[in-house]
């Protein structure tokens, strides 16, 4: 039995071996020269330099666009939702707006930050709309698209689609006899929200927070296409590091990629222990 | 009252995601002066460069599918026949790609694979070919291995493969030419967002600095005015496609599923 236990190992030897190689070992690689001096020796000097102002001030914007991004993303990802799940929209809107959900949540990079520089540039469509139509001149009133509110306007363009993908499901699963039952007991609609629905949602609700928030805060093309390198948030001063080690220490980019890495997976772990939890009323 | 809420979300939805669309289909449009005009795409389809730096897109995402069904069949067969008890810790390892961002990686490669280290994969234009490759099935990884795993609990593997076995089929024959067919919808449902993914991926390709299509487009926005808009009404359209495709797809095997 042991030997054939031993055997069976064999078979994912490929999968191992790819995934150590590509994707296990280069991380490892990184996070063990964040805690290296050039000599190789163990060292906390490199995290200690994250605390630079330029290094702070890149985290600190990072992480505003992501909080923004994914709250809007969920406030509004949530009400569309809602809309179609219980709204009393017609029934054929679901699916078209699914699908849309599903392809809208993988347009992020490149192309995104053309749509929007076409739209809402300085010459986009709906900035020159409201200039000749209502007189508004966006521009003049301090609207910038290369900022942290044009960011956070093209990132909802993949987060509002990814939380409509996940909190659907989550609403669905809210039981009629939930309901009924607070309605028997004199519940308004207002109570029914606020007393059994949230409460049970509030944990997807906090998980896709949290899922949305990684999603933002890793995403480099779309900022790079968008702002050059105007904006300096964390991936896109990364991305200058790589390129021409801007910061003038190869020790301090693994740090800072370290810190990213931190980030993302604080997000990503919050997401799976909401997610467990939330599961218990979906049964 | 609920109703007017929810018509609100909607349309205040419909508008700022129809919006985006409408203004790159206008502006695209915009190049000569004065009228509308296909110039921007004349002027995209003639570069030489779009060509070459599209179609080794292509070419590396048709690649990072055949190596993701290679990588990823085998094992998500192997670990639901023998190994069922590994199947958290392999899940989680085809997740963290989701966890940890492309450009950590790419950097981890840059620095595991130069030009003085053990495997000097960054050295040669072949080699790096390869890396990339490598950082693509990476990316897709999550995508593919949770389509293929979704398509495998619908089959009963250890009945099937016992069956085969006493027919007197070897593990390649089994899994070529029995469990691959029965998952053929969930792989093309994993191939075609593999595919989405890697078309105008930007950041591994510019890393490593090969000539693919997302760096491409990136030079082209820093440079030109309305040829980007062309480009990304091209991109979204090949996006489009690939979901549509996919959904049918999925739509196609679900029928027949119920259908049995």
């Amino acid at each position: 039995m042991m030997s054939r236990f031993g055997w069976n190992w064999l078979g994912i030897v490929p999968f191992l071996a790819f995934a150590g190689l590509f994707l296990v070992l280069p991380t490892m690689n990184i996070v063990i020269g964040a805690f290296q001096n050039p000599e190789g020796h163990f060292t906390l000097a490199n995290l200690a330099g994250l605390a630079s102002p330029r290094i702070v001030d890149s985290f600190a914007i990072s992480i505003k666009v992501s909080l923004a991004s994914a709250l809007l993303g969920c406030l509004i990802g949530f009400a569309m939702a809602a809309a179609v799940v219980m709204g009393g929209v017609p029934d054929w809107i679901k699916a078209p707006l699914m699908t849309f959900s599903g392809v809208a949540s993988n347009f992020a990079g490149v192309p995104l930050a053309f749509a929007f520089i076409a739209t809402l540039g300085r010459v986009g469509l709906v900035t020159m709309l409201l200039k000749q139509w209502f007189g508004i001149n966006i521009y003049a009133m301090g609207f910038n698209l290369l900022s942290f509110w044009g960011l956070t306007l093209t990132y909802l363009f993949f987060q509002i689609p990814l939380m409509i993908l996940i909190i659907t499901p989550a609403l669905e699963g809210l039981k009629r006899e939930w309901r009924e039952a607070a309605e028997v007991l004199g519940a308004s609609s207002g109570q029914y929200w606020r007393m059994v629905a949230l409460p049970i949602l509030f944990p997807s609700l906090l998980g896709t927070f949290a899922l949305l928030f990684a999603n933002s805060f890793g995403a480099v093309a779309t900022a790079y296409a968008l702002t050059g390198s105007s904006l300096s948030i964390v991936p896109i001063m990364l991305f200058a590091q790589i390129r021409g080690d801007v910061l003038q220490d190869p020790h301090l980019g693994y740090a800072m990629a370290f810190g990213m890495i931190v980030v993302t997976g604080l997000a990503n772990l919050a997401y799976v222990i909401m997610r467990s939890r939330a599961e218990r009323w979906m049964r | 009252m609920k109703r007017i809420w929810s018509w609100g979300a909607i349309v205040f939805g419909g508008l700022y995601f129809l919006l985006p669309l409408i203004g790159t289909v206008e502006f695209s449009l915009r190049m000569r002066r004065g009228e509308y005009s296909l110039d921007a795409y004349r002027s995209v389809l003639a570069d030489p460069q779009f060509r070459a730096t599209f179609s080794y897109s292509v070419v590396m995402a048709l690649l990072t599918i055949v190596l993701g069904v290679l990588i990823v069949v085998p094992t998500a067969y192997w670990v639901r026949l023998r190994l069922p008890r590994l199947r958290p810790v392999i899940e989680f390892i085809t997740l963290l790609p989701l966890v940890i961002p492309a450009i950590v990686v790419v950097f981890g490669y840059i620095r595991l694979y130069n030009t003085s280290s053990i495997l000097p994969l960054t050295g040669t234009a072949s080699g790096t070919n390869l890396l990339l490759l490598c950082g693509y099935a990476t990316l897709a990884l999550p995508y593919m291995y949770r389509a293929v795993d979704t398509g495998l609990s619908t089959l009963d593997v250890r009945s099937l493969t016992e069956a085969a076995q006493s027919l007197g089929a070897g593990w390649t024959r089994i899994i070529g030419s029995l469990i691959l067919p029965n998952v053929l919808g969930a792989v093309m449902s994993g191939a075609f967002l593999s595919f989405a993914i890697v078309i105008g991926e930007f950041t591994m390709a510019a890393l490593l600095n090969r000539p693919a299509f997302g760096p491409y487009m990136q030079l082209l926005g820093a440079n030109r005015a309305y040829e980007p808009a062309a480009l990304a009404v091209i991109a979204f359209a090949a996006t489009w496609g690939c979901m549509g495709v996919m959904q049918l797809i999925s739509r196609l095997a679900g029928v027949r599923k119920t259908a049995k």
